[in-house]
């Protein structure tokens, strides 16, 4: 087998030196393993927003609760894709789950995963939406109609008791829920945070950094999600839920901000051997991304909005309040992804040998280019309109059926 | 929907659930033990891994930088052209320091061009300047405590009872993880066949009694290389322990490598 000579050589730019395999065109991991951990993130900070609701009895984002649980969902279904599209065999996927080698922190990912799209994602929302479907399935006709029929699974019982026991176990899955949201991401956050040949990456903090920016990023999809579909809609917007919303993601964001505040801190403190490379890479190669993208604009400026409708709510006229609330959601979601970036490919753009780095310039096309990225994190947002159009109505038949006994 | 919930149920769940917790390790280890028996190495039937323990360790002394070791391994093992090596050279160069600076060493110049392939032929610096210079042979560490074989999903990666860490790329699924998690930079996903690729120490050839490509064209001895198990009549890998003290490189990491080094310095990473 002589198949030396098919590759072109191609040398990128580096400076000093880096090892000759880490003098590669493109990293390793690019942009499809930049959006794993982040759609992966806004599935566990929609959830956590979703469990507000049911667990803890925020009774003023009970608007919300349903369209969480769908922002879950849809990203959910999407999380994995990056990471098969990325393989170099996804044809072998399948053995992650079949002969998993437990000492890696990959490959309990994919039980994970399903234990909290089988075992509690759709669970929550069969228990919650069981009533519906029944309803449904009575009064639509043709494909909807079938599709609500199939979602009943048969289970046709409309009696009270029925129904308070979707309650009782929808609200037993929330409760087991929230820690599966925390050891979804937080597991994420370990494969990056148990590569101890990685400075950038090897990290005790990085799976709370994760959570916690996930539970940011979450909470801060839903707060644009509610919005739109009520602009869309044309349905008046909830102030009292909105500015819990920006409560709860104002507290979120403070957590988040110092957590990853205390690890700059401890890193610039202890100046390990690391340093003179973390200092280069926050000065120079991640500039824009680090410092303008993920703490100027993605943490600092909504910190300041959201702050601002915490201290003066009642002066703020509404409509001012709703455009710092979008306008922060909107900050927070694009600060996430640049700290995605900054992490995956930050850690990717010095040598281990701690003497050089790399660079990156994404491809347009191609399987790791970004028209690829582009599609792939459209596709949640599509699968999100699909779920609204079929699960979300302006009045559920529940709720029809509640206001007439009222 | 009632379901009747006795005491004995509910126990005897929790029984089954403990029992498949605690038999979990055993099924593991059962498994890797199939697994070993199952992968295929280059090795021929007859050879048995548990009666060698392959060690390699360099003197960096006597390494000149000719490069061939990395072009015996090219060609050995069919290694892509391009940014793909399973071994490579470094030249340190160290600078005298600046008149009345106070220091012990100047400015350290670290390359390998192309892996060293070629050799080393210019020299970046004025010689004058030079305090010290020297050449430093990479390869896979051959850890103790491998974290690719640690990090690898499907286990596709994995210790040879004769002290070889090999990847099985029938198996491997080209995520990657390996080459994030290996230290030394020893690994690279192959651009022909998608799968993660690094040193075997040449499994086909010393598994038939040959040595390792680079070790067999070295021209200054530089490759240390032998049988820990089998030693011969003034073996060099005897003689090298016996008369040198040695290192091995990031050792803070706790991944203990087996190769090991003669004559190296402090800024050897």
């Amino acid at each position: 087998m002589d198949v030396t000579n098919v590759v072109v050589e191609a040398m990128p730019h580096f400076e000093g030196y880096v090892y000759p395999n880490e003098a590669t065109l493109e990293p390793l991991w690019s942009v499809l393993i930049v959006l794993y951990p982040y759609i992966t993130g806004l599935v566990a900070g929609a959830f956590i927003m979703a469990s507000l609701v049911r667990v803890f009895r925020v009774k003023a984002l009970e608007p919300v609760y349903r369209l969480s649980l769908l922002t879950a969902m849809s990203f959910m279904l999407c999380a994995t894709l990056p990471l098969l599209i990325h393989l170099g065999h996804p044809e072998r996927c399948y053995e992650i789950m079949m002969t998993p080698h437990l000492t890696s922190p990959m490959a309990i990912f994919g039980f994970v995963y399903a234990w909290y799209l089988m075992a509690v994602l759709l669970l929550e929302l069969w228990f919650d939406y069981r009533l519906d479907f029944v309803r449904w399935s009575k009064t639509e006709k043709g494909f909807k109609g079938l599709l609500y029929r199939i979602l009943t699974v048969g289970v046709t019982d409309e009696s009270v008791g029925a129904v308070a026991l979707d309650h009782k176990l929808s609200w037993i899955i929330s409760i087991v829920g929230i820690p599966s949201a925390f050891l979804l991401h937080g597991y994420v956050g370990f494969i990056f945070g148990s590569i101890k040949a990685n400075p950038w990456w090897g990290n005790v903090l990085m799976p709370i950094i994760f959570i916690l920016s996930a539970i940011v990023s979450g909470i801060a999809l839903c707060v644009i999600h509610y919005m739109i579909v009520s602009w869309v809609r044309r349905k008046p917007i909830d102030m009292r839920c909105l500015d819990i919303m920006g409560m709860f993601l104002f507290y979120a964001l403070v957590v988040d901000a110092t957590i990853e505040t205390l690890d700059w801190v401890h890193r610039i403190y202890s100046k390990e051997e690391d340093f003179a490379v973390i200092q280069q890479m926050a000065r120079e190669k991640l500039f824009f991304s680090l410092n303008i993208g993920q703490a100027l604009c993605g943490t600092l400026l909504p910190l300041l909005m959201l702050g601002a409708t915490q201290l003066a709510r009642k002066r703020i006229p509404d409509i001012v309040r709703k455009r710092m609330y979008l306008a922060s959601g909107m900050l927070i979601v694009l600060g996430v992804l640049a700290m995605r970036w900054n992490v995956v490919i930050g850690g990717q753009l010095f040598s281990k040998s701690l003497r050089g780095f790399m660079s990156y310039k994404m491809e347009f096309t191609g399987m790791e280019g970004l028209l690829m990225g582009g599609a792939v994190l459209a596709l949640p947002f599509v699968i999100f309109v699909v779920m609204v159009k079929l699960f979300l109505p302006e009045k559920s038949p529940a709720q029809a059926a509640e206001a007439v006994t009222i | 929907m009632k379901q009747s919930l006795s005491r004995r149920t509910v126990l005897t769940k929790l029984g089954l659930a403990a029992v498949a917790a605690a038999a979990a390790p055993a099924v593991n280890a059962a498994k890797t033990t199939v697994q070993k028996v199952l992968v295929k190495t280059e090795a021929p039937k007859d050879y048995d891994p548990t009666q060698h323990k392959w060690q390699m360790a360099f003197d960096v002394n006597r390494c000149i930088g000719c490069g061939h070791c990395v072009e015996a391994c090219k060609q050995e093992n069919n290694v892509p052209i391009g940014p793909y090596y399973r071994t490579w050279i470094e030249r340190y160069i160290v600078t005298k320091p600046e008149p009345r600076s106070a220091e012990t060493r100047g400015e350290v110049r670290v390359d390998s061009p192309e892996g060293g392939i070629h050799g080393f032929n210019d020299v970046p610096v004025p010689e004058a300047d030079i305090l010290q210079s020297f050449f430093v042979p990479k390869l896979c560490n051959l850890c103790e405590h491998s974290p690719c074989v640690q990090s690898c999903p499907v286990g596709a990666t994995f210790d040879t009872p004769d002290g070889a860490v090999l990847v099985d790329p029938k198996y491997c699924i080209g995520c990657g993880f390996c080459i994030q998690a290996c230290p030394y930079g020893c690994r690279f996903m192959n651009p022909i066949t998608h799968t993660a690729e690094k040193c075997t120490l040449c499994y086909h050839r010393i598994s038939r009694g040959l040595k390792p490509a680079c070790v067999e064209v070295c021209p200054t001895q530089a490759r240390i290389f032998g049988d820990l198990k089998n030693p011969v009549p003034d073996d060099p890998l005897q003689e090298f322990f016996k008369k040198n003290r040695v290192q091995t490189l990031k050792p803070h990491l706790g991944t203990d490598p087996r190769v090991q080094y003669a004559n190296i310095d402090k800024e050897v990473r």
